[in-house]
């Protein structure tokens, strides 16, 4: 019977082929549209990560407790051995030291003379080394306005908007002003190499980039920093699993007091937290509302065809089928149809979706003035859930579309059902 | 001889703004075996829902319905099915063949729900073809089919698991004169060979001229019931 209730169905494509071709589309977009959400959320949030929070970060208590970057006094020694000793406990991630700082870019003329003067907020990351990955974090290869990026020793990159304001030239020697961790004030000649434009308001307006080693020297930090970067290696944020590590590694720290160090996850810094349960909500609620817009046609689409196949069941009826049997061939049929759909769907879905992983969109003319931490580029992201979430649309919706449309067999009378088929 | 369907006493109403319509009323009626018998009556008399009751696709508002004896009043909606799947055969006017399945398909349905062994299926299949003259489209899709050859379908579909009744709902009522005739011809050698019960409803002329016995039927009651 199953077997020729199959027959039926491979070869009436109003019956197969088109409920899935509909269904296999709503599950498809459904995933689409759920890994683009994820991808949208998770670049915002990577973005806030690269550039200011790192996945994980170590640091002092004491710069923790202030929040306050700036305080030189407060940086991390030690630093070569603590990120060692990260690199050997958690190698799935990256750790790079990285030193925020503040000052002022001083422009003299030929006789030493200020003729300018600006404040800059200042990076030191690791440029010189092999390893290329901090240039990919800050995305300085896209950024790169004017000239290279630093080659050797003592060239910097400054920001496009501060380098024009100065009327600056590419080449030219600058002075930066600051304050070491002793609090000593130092005086140190850069070289611009070139100049960087990022997109987002918060560093265009005066960054200062320089190698982790220079401002190691300038800043009189040997083997110091004011922070470690942790990034996970396959470049998404993964909150469990960063507590574990915070935890793991907070638990093994035996040094106390305002100068031994401490591991905080992207969350616990500035309101990350607030904005992460905050997206997670909107996610939710956009997906919700996704879902069962889309369950509702495809409910709809099974409700219909149960209804338009009364005719059908009255011939069956008439020749002795009874109606659990037809009623359970209904269902079974639709939970066929819709696993079918679901899987086609899901692949469907899925390949758009890698490519927009794996190539994004280029936003950047709409992101030009934004004041926030926003990437140009925004990408999709496939997470673990959208192997399943699927289902919902593609199977649970006509499932009970079908089960529905079905118990019109059983509250009917038989003979009603049946006279539908005459008209 | 015990009859093959009895009806005693029925009534059915349909509730209609608030009331009770008596479609059919205070109906007797006994049909021996091999009978081949008509219901006529004007249009709204009741006749379709008298056969869907004695087919027991309807029940029966008072009153009683036997099958070969057995009451059949107060099967359950499975046991129903089961009378209708072992000892009756519906013809309909509009044919109802699946149309995703070919003639020989269409005829294999019926024999599917009585579990019977592939050899025994085709064996009955060919077999019912053959009185109705259609072995030649056995892999046909009834839209391939005429409208004659879908009717002859139709009757090959409710006879192939030979069973007691066949109830036929004025099944020439789509068909033209000579097409008519073949679809009468055919039942009738049919019901002369096998000795199978045909109880039509028709008010088509050409139908009563074959029928051994007329039941009249005019506003849900019985008006004259007459053997030739
Ligand atoms: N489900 C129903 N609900 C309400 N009234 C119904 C229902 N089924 C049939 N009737 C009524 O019962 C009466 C008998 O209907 P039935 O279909 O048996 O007539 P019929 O003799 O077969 O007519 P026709 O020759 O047009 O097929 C009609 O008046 C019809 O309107
Ligand atoms: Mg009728």
């Amino acid at each position: 019977m199953i077997a020729f209730l199959f027959k039926g169905l491979l070869r009436d494509r109003s019956r197969s082929l088109f409920p899935i071709l509909i269904t296999g589309s709503g599950v498809a977009i459904t995933v689409l549209t759920f890994a683009w959400v994820s991808g949208i959320l998770n670049e915002t949030i990577e973005t806030t990560a690269r550039f200011r929070a790192g996945h994980l970060k170590v640091r002092t208590n004491a710069l923790n407790e202030q929040q306050y970057p700036n305080i030189m006094e407060l940086v991390l020694t030690d630093a070569g051995k603590i990120k060692n000793q990260l690199e050997a406990e958690f190698p799935h991630l990256t750790w790079k030291s990285r030193i925020q700082f503040g000052g002022l870019m001083d422009v003299p003329d030929k006789n030493g003379e200020t003729i300018a003067q600006a404040p800059v907020a200042g990076l030191g990351i690791d440029l010189m080394s092999k390893d290329r990955s901090e240039i990919k974090h800050l995305n300085l290869g896209k950024a790169l306005a004017k000239g290279n990026l630093p080659q050797k020793s003592g060239e910097i990159l400054l920001s496009d908007d501060l380098f024009e304001k100065l009327g600056l030239r590419l080449g030219q020697s600058v002075t930066y002003i600051g304050s070491d961790m002793n609090g000593s004030m130092v005086f140190y000649n850069f070289k611009i190499s070139g100049t960087v434009r990022f997109g987002i308001k918060a560093m265009d307006r005066g960054a200062m980039i320089a190698s982790l080693e220079d401002m190691q020297d300038t800043l009189d930090m040997q083997d110091a920093t004011t922070e470690i970067f942790g990034f996970f290696k396959d470049g998404f944020y993964h909150a469990e699993q960063a507590s574990r590590i915070r935890a793991s590694f907070n638990d093994s720290q035996k040094a106390t007091g305002p100068f031994a160090p401490v591991m905080v996850r992207l969350e616990d810094q500035d309101n990350m937290g607030e904005m992460l349960s905050y997206m997670n909500a909107m996610f939710s609620a956009i997906l919700i509302i996704f879902i069962f817009v889309i369950s509702l046609v495809l409910w709809n689409a099974g409700l219909m065809n149960g209804i338009r196949r009364y005719g059908e069941i009255g011939v069956r009826l008439a020749i002795g089928e009874s109606k659990s049997h037809l009623y359970w061939s209904l269902i079974i049929e639709a939970l066929i149809l819709g696993i079918v759909s679901y899987i086609l769907g899901t692949a469907a879905g899925l390949i758009p979706s890698y490519y927009l992983q794996v190539h994004g969109v280029d936003f950047s003319a709409f992101t030009q003035n934004a004041d926030f931490m926003m990437s140009n580029v925004m990408r999709a992201r496939i997470t673990p859930i959208n192997f399943w979430i699927g289902i919902v649309p593609g199977v649970i919706a006509p499932f009970i579309g079908a089960a529905i449309s079905g118990i019109g067999i059983f509250k009917r009378e038989t003979a009603e059902l049946f006279k539908e088929l005459e008209v | 001889m015990e009859p093959v369907i009895a009806v005693s006493n029925l009534d059915k109403t349909f509730p209609v703004a608030n009331e009770d319509f008596f479609a059919l009323q205070n109906i007797d009626l006994q049909f021996a075996p091999g009978e081949f018998s008509g219901i006529v009556g004007p249009s709204g008399s009741g006749k379709t829902t008298l056969l869907n009751i004695m087919g027991s696709l309807d029940k029966a508002t008072n009153g009683k319905v036997y099958f070969m004896g057995d009451e059949i009043t107060s099967l359950s909606a499975k046991e129903s099915a089961q009378l209708r799947s072992r000892k009756i055969g519906f013809i309909f006017q509009t044919y109802n063949l699946l149309p995703v399945y070919t003639v020989y398909e269409n005829l294999e349905l019926p024999l599917i729900l009585l579990g019977m062994s592939t050899a025994d299926k085709k064996q009955a299949i060919m077999e019912s073809l053959e009185w109705v003259g259609l072995t030649d489209k056995v892999n046909s899709k009834p839209a391939q089919l005429s409208g004659g050859q879908c009717q002859r379908v139709a009757i090959a579909r409710a006879m192939v698991k030979k069973p007691t009744v066949i109830l036929a709902d004025e099944p020439t009522a789509n068909l033209d004169s000579e097409n008519s005739h073949i679809i009468l011809k055919t039942m009738k050698k049919i019901n002369d060979a096998s000795g199978s019960t045909f109880i039509f409803s028709t008010h088509d002329d050409k139908v009563i001229g074959y029928l051994k016995r007329k039941i009249t039927l005019v506003d849900g009651g019985i008006q004259q019931d007459e053997t030739f």
